[in-house]
């Protein structure tokens, strides 16, 4: 069995990033392993700007992003295996893939980094009443149609769900002639970036119908006509409110899952808030060795900060390589008042050499909010914040020396101002 | 001239169609639809009954338990998935107990094996029990089955022994001459001596099409389920309540071939014999009722909806006679549930009691039995794959991450004798989109094979029915 320092799973932005810092690190035995034709994941089929302001200071496509990283990564003589999709990963940090090239083959490694991404909430799963006739798509897939294979999906769309990609979609089939009716988003808030708002819905008249979801879809062979609904404040359909709009695709921007099938079979402890692997503070799961980053870990919202997050699990795998250590008692770090979730989800205070970043996600908007980090009783860190939004990723850095004085159960929490 | 034209390619029209090729008969069957397969069979609980429920002397009672007792053979000899996962029929409290010992009664006159479980037994078994439940009988060499796989394969079957399959067919009139029919179809007509109506929430229309008041009529009833991740096994049998004559036999909990759970079904009484849509009250009813015998089901884990038509009638029991003013003319209707489970005995009474009068039936020595299947890669061991994928890289390149298909099988699948020829086609038979992404990711790939196979633009590939197209233009070429 061929074995190697470390084999990371996905050659999207993550992965491609894990894989630049593992060598920048000295880790030289190294394989990434990608199952499509291309390294760059799904940022091939994002061919709209606004990626890389954080890690180039500069605009630049999907595909011109995930370039950079190729490129790095070809200079730095990082293999990687093309068509080639794992089909198994063991807590042992053994590898099983499969390719036409190659069979299937296992593998093993000293340390295996998940960047394995994530995929789009169905149908399905959020439950549209209705016949399941052609026109409906995920945004993503209508996405890679009009992107990657050239063809347009339908001409008289509804997007469901505020997502980035649905609204990034509206803008892209406005653009190539369709008419997009309105974006509906069952929250009172919309979960896309601000700047999305404008730039793909405002700036082209597409209204957004917040405190709306698509609750039935008619057409037999291929869609006809939705009904969309207010409701109410506990998310259930107002009885009167039904509009109709005679649309011939309706595509779903409801969510984005981290792929975690994998994982889940290794037996790695799965944190249901951000529905990946819970990690420490060097982005290790609770299988030794194996490490997770990405929006496999949990979803982003700027590809920058997926390639920053994978540089820091990259790192903590290199720093596992050199000294593979027991580093001592855990203390958990969990979401308080007004937060979603928090990554990493826990520290080693007894072996405390970096400052750790924690990324979170607030529950609700708020104009206005004091940040909160606390240990036990002991209140460690306070800040003002403005604009707070469930879509947008909050951050807050402890530093290492911090770390090492933590007694007591670490929560980040935001208090709301004048709430 | 045929001598059996079947109408309607469920499992019902199917099974009886490979029964019948295993004769010198010469038959066809014609479906409106796109596939084989696409009405009440693609939409059901997927269990073969082993016959304890049905009221003792009603053709269910008879024909389930035959059907049954035939199926695992049926299944073996055509390469279809056959899976033993028991049954519990849950009851809560003494009056459900003593309707347990009216059924384990019946089992006992019908000779199918059954044992009674305490409910701490039962709970060793499936932990996801509620506190309601007081005992349990076990059925345990119920069945489940993947319904379409085995009507696919029935159909193919019976292709190779010399039936004709004519898809996108529907039967628009029916004429009567002198000891023949002549059925009408937008592209042929057909003459046949015999005609066997299996047309399911149709078939009150095409027996008025021969007969005014041919005695019955359909009233479809829907039935709405969840499908749960494989990733979440809530249980390990099917999960019955007791069934009452009002509700049925309830909402159960299946875990299917697969590994998936079904949770379902509502049962509603609707207009339109062909309105699978599902609605919310559908979906409310079943959230509600699962929790009589289960806790703690995980609904949100649910990667799809569904509802399907039980092809019922004002009838209770099957119909399955001559028409009283057409010889010649079978009615094989409200086939609703245990349907999928009689459909093989329904075939042989249908042979026994009608075909008979009319042929000679003299078995073909040329006809085959058996249906060798494809390589399923996620059931070969290492070396098996990698031999495969050593003759044909096709079985390398995985399309379907989520059930790990390769492209091979859906090359296979699209070539073989009625094989697939839309999205949904190649779904039914080797299963991409049918994991937790529900096709998100391999939708554009099986297109993009399905258009390279099928020798059409990409443009014309279907989901489903002809005109379920997916793309509708090029994008500025």
């Amino acid at each position: 069995m061929r074995h190697y320092q470390a084999v990371i799973i996905g050659g999207g932005s993550a992965g491609l990033s894990a894989a630049v810092t593992l060598k920048q690190n000295g880790i030289e035995d190294i394989v990434v392993l990608e199952k499509d034709m291309e390294p760059g994941g799904i940022l091939e089929q994002c061919i709209h700007n606004g990626f890389g302001l954080q890690t180039f200071k500069e605009q630049l496509s999907g595909p011109a992003y995930a370039q950079r990283y190729v490129k790095m990564a070809q200079d730095l003589n990082v293999e990687i295996k093309l068509n080639t999709m794992v089909t198994k990963l063991n807590a042992d940090r053994t590898v099983e893939y499969t390719s036409s090239a190659e069979g299937i083959q296992t593998i093993s490694a000293d340390a295996v980094i998940l960047a394995v991404g994530c995929y789009e909430r169905s149908r399905g799963a959020i439950n549209i009443a209705g016949t399941r006739c052609a026109g409906v798509y995920t945004a993503g897939q209508a996405q890679r149609y009009l992107n990657i294979e050239g063809y347009m999906v339908g001409k008289k769309v509804f997007i469901l769900g505020s997502g980035d990609i649905g609204l990034i979609m509206a803008r892209r089939m406005t653009l190539e002639g369709a008419k997009v009716y309105g974006v509906a988003e069952i929250m009172p808030y919309s979960n896309g970036l601000p700047r999305n708002i404008r730039q793909c819905l405002e700036d082209f008249d597409i209204p957004l119908y917040l405190s709306h979801t698509v609750t039935k879809t008619f057409g037999k062979d291929r869609l006809e006509k939705i009904e969309l609904m207010e409701v109410d404040e506990h998310m259930n359909p107002i009885a009167g409110t039904e509009q109709y709009f005679d649309v011939d695709t309706l595509l779903l921007s409801v969510g984005l899952i981290p792929e975690n099938h994998l994982a889940e079979e290794a037996g790695i402890q799965m944190d249901p808030s951000i529905k990946g692997p819970y990690v420490d503070d060097s982005y290790m799961t609770s299988a030794p060795g194996i490490f997770a980053c990405g929006n496999g870990l949990h979803v982003h919202d700027l590809v920058d900060f997926v390639s920053l997050q994978a540089k820091r699990a990259a790192e903590g795998a290199a720093r596992y390589l050199k000294n593979p250590k027991d580093r001592g008692e855990t203390l958990a770090v969990k979401p308080g008042e007004n937060v979603l979730y928090t990554v990493p989800s826990c520290v080693h205070p007894s072996d405390a050499e970096e400052n750790v970043e924690f990324f979170f996600r607030v529950r609700k908007p708020m104009d206005e909010g004091t940040l909160e980090v606390t240990s036990g009783d002991r209140v460690i860190r306070t800040m003002k914040k403005k604009k707070l939004m469930p879509s947008e990723m909050e951050r807050v850095i402890i530093t290492a020396k911090e770390i090492a004085t933590l007694d007591g159960e670490v929560r980040i929490s935001v208090k709301e101002a004048n709430a | 001239m045929y001598d059996v034209v079947i109408i309607g390619a469920g499992i019902t029209g199917t099974m009886l169609a490979r029964d019948l090729s295993m004769y010198h008969l010469r038959i066809a069957v014609i479906e409106k639809e796109n596939d084989i397969a696409d009405g009440a069979t693609m939409a059901n609980s997927a269990i073969v009954h082993t016959g304890y429920d049905p009221e003792p002397g009603t053709l269910k009672a008879k024909l389930n338990v035959a059907g049954a007792r035939r199926y695992e053979k049926i299944c073996s000899d055509l390469s279809c998935h056959y899976k033993t996962v028991g049954a519990y029929i849950a009851a809560c409290g003494k009056e459900e107990e003593a309707h347990l010992d009216i059924l384990a009664q019946r089992a006992e006159e019908r000779e199918i094996p059954y044992r009674f479980l305490s409910r701490e037994e039962a709970l060793a078994q499936e932990p996801s029990l509620s506190a309601n439940v007081t005992k349990v009988l076990d059925f345990y060499t119920t069945a489940v089955i993947y319904p379409w796989e085995v009507a696919i394969a029935c159909m193919e079957n019976a292709v190779n022994n010399g039936a004709d399959l004519f898809l996108n067919c529907p039967c628009m009139g029916i004429e009567k001459l002198e000891g023949s029919y002549i059925i009408h179809t937008p592209e042929k007509d057909l003459i046949t001596k015999t005609v066997v109506n299996a047309a399911g929430t149709f078939a009150d229309q095409i027996a008025r099409m021969v007969n005014d008041d041919p005695g019955f009529v359909i009233r479809p009833r829907r039935g709405e389920y969840y499908i749960l991740d494989q990733d979440v096994k809530p249980v390990n049998h099917i999960i019955f309540p007791v069934p009452t004559a009002a509700k049925g036999k309830g909402v159960l909990a299946v875990p299917t071939v697969y590994g998936n759970t079904l949770i379902g079904p509502s049962s509603d009484y609707i207009d339109e014999p062909d309105d699978t849509g599902t609605s919310a009250q559908g979906l409310a009813y079943v959230r509600t009722n699962i929790s009589k015998t289960l806790k703690n089901i995980p609904l949100n884990r649910s990667i799809r909806t569904f509802a399907g038509i039980r092809p019922a009638s004002d009838h209770a029991d099957f119909i399955i006679e001559e028409d009283a003013k057409n010889p010649g003319f079978i009615n094989a209707a409200s086939i609703e549930s245990p349907g999928l489970a009689s459909a093989p005995g329904i075939s042989q009474y249908i042979i026994n009691e009608f075909i008979s009068k009319y042929f000679v039936l003299k078995e073909d020595p040329e006809a085959v039995h058996t249906r060798k299947a494809d390589p399923v890669l996620n059931e070969l061991s290492t070396e098996e794959k990698n031999a495969l994928i050593a003759k044909n890289p096709a079985y390398g390149r995985i399309i379907c991450r989520c059930e790990q298909i390769s492209e091979g099988e859906i090359i296979d699948c699209i070539r073989r004798v009625c094989g697939a020829r839309s999205v949904k086609g190649v779904k039914k038979r080797v299963r991409p989109g049918m994991g937790r992404c529900q096709g998100g990711f391999c939708e554009p790939l099986v297109l993009n094979i399905l258009a390279r196979e099928l020798g059409i633009s990409p443009l014309d590939v279907v989901l489903d029915s002809p005109e379920s197209h997916i793309l509708e233009s090029e994008n500025r070429k």
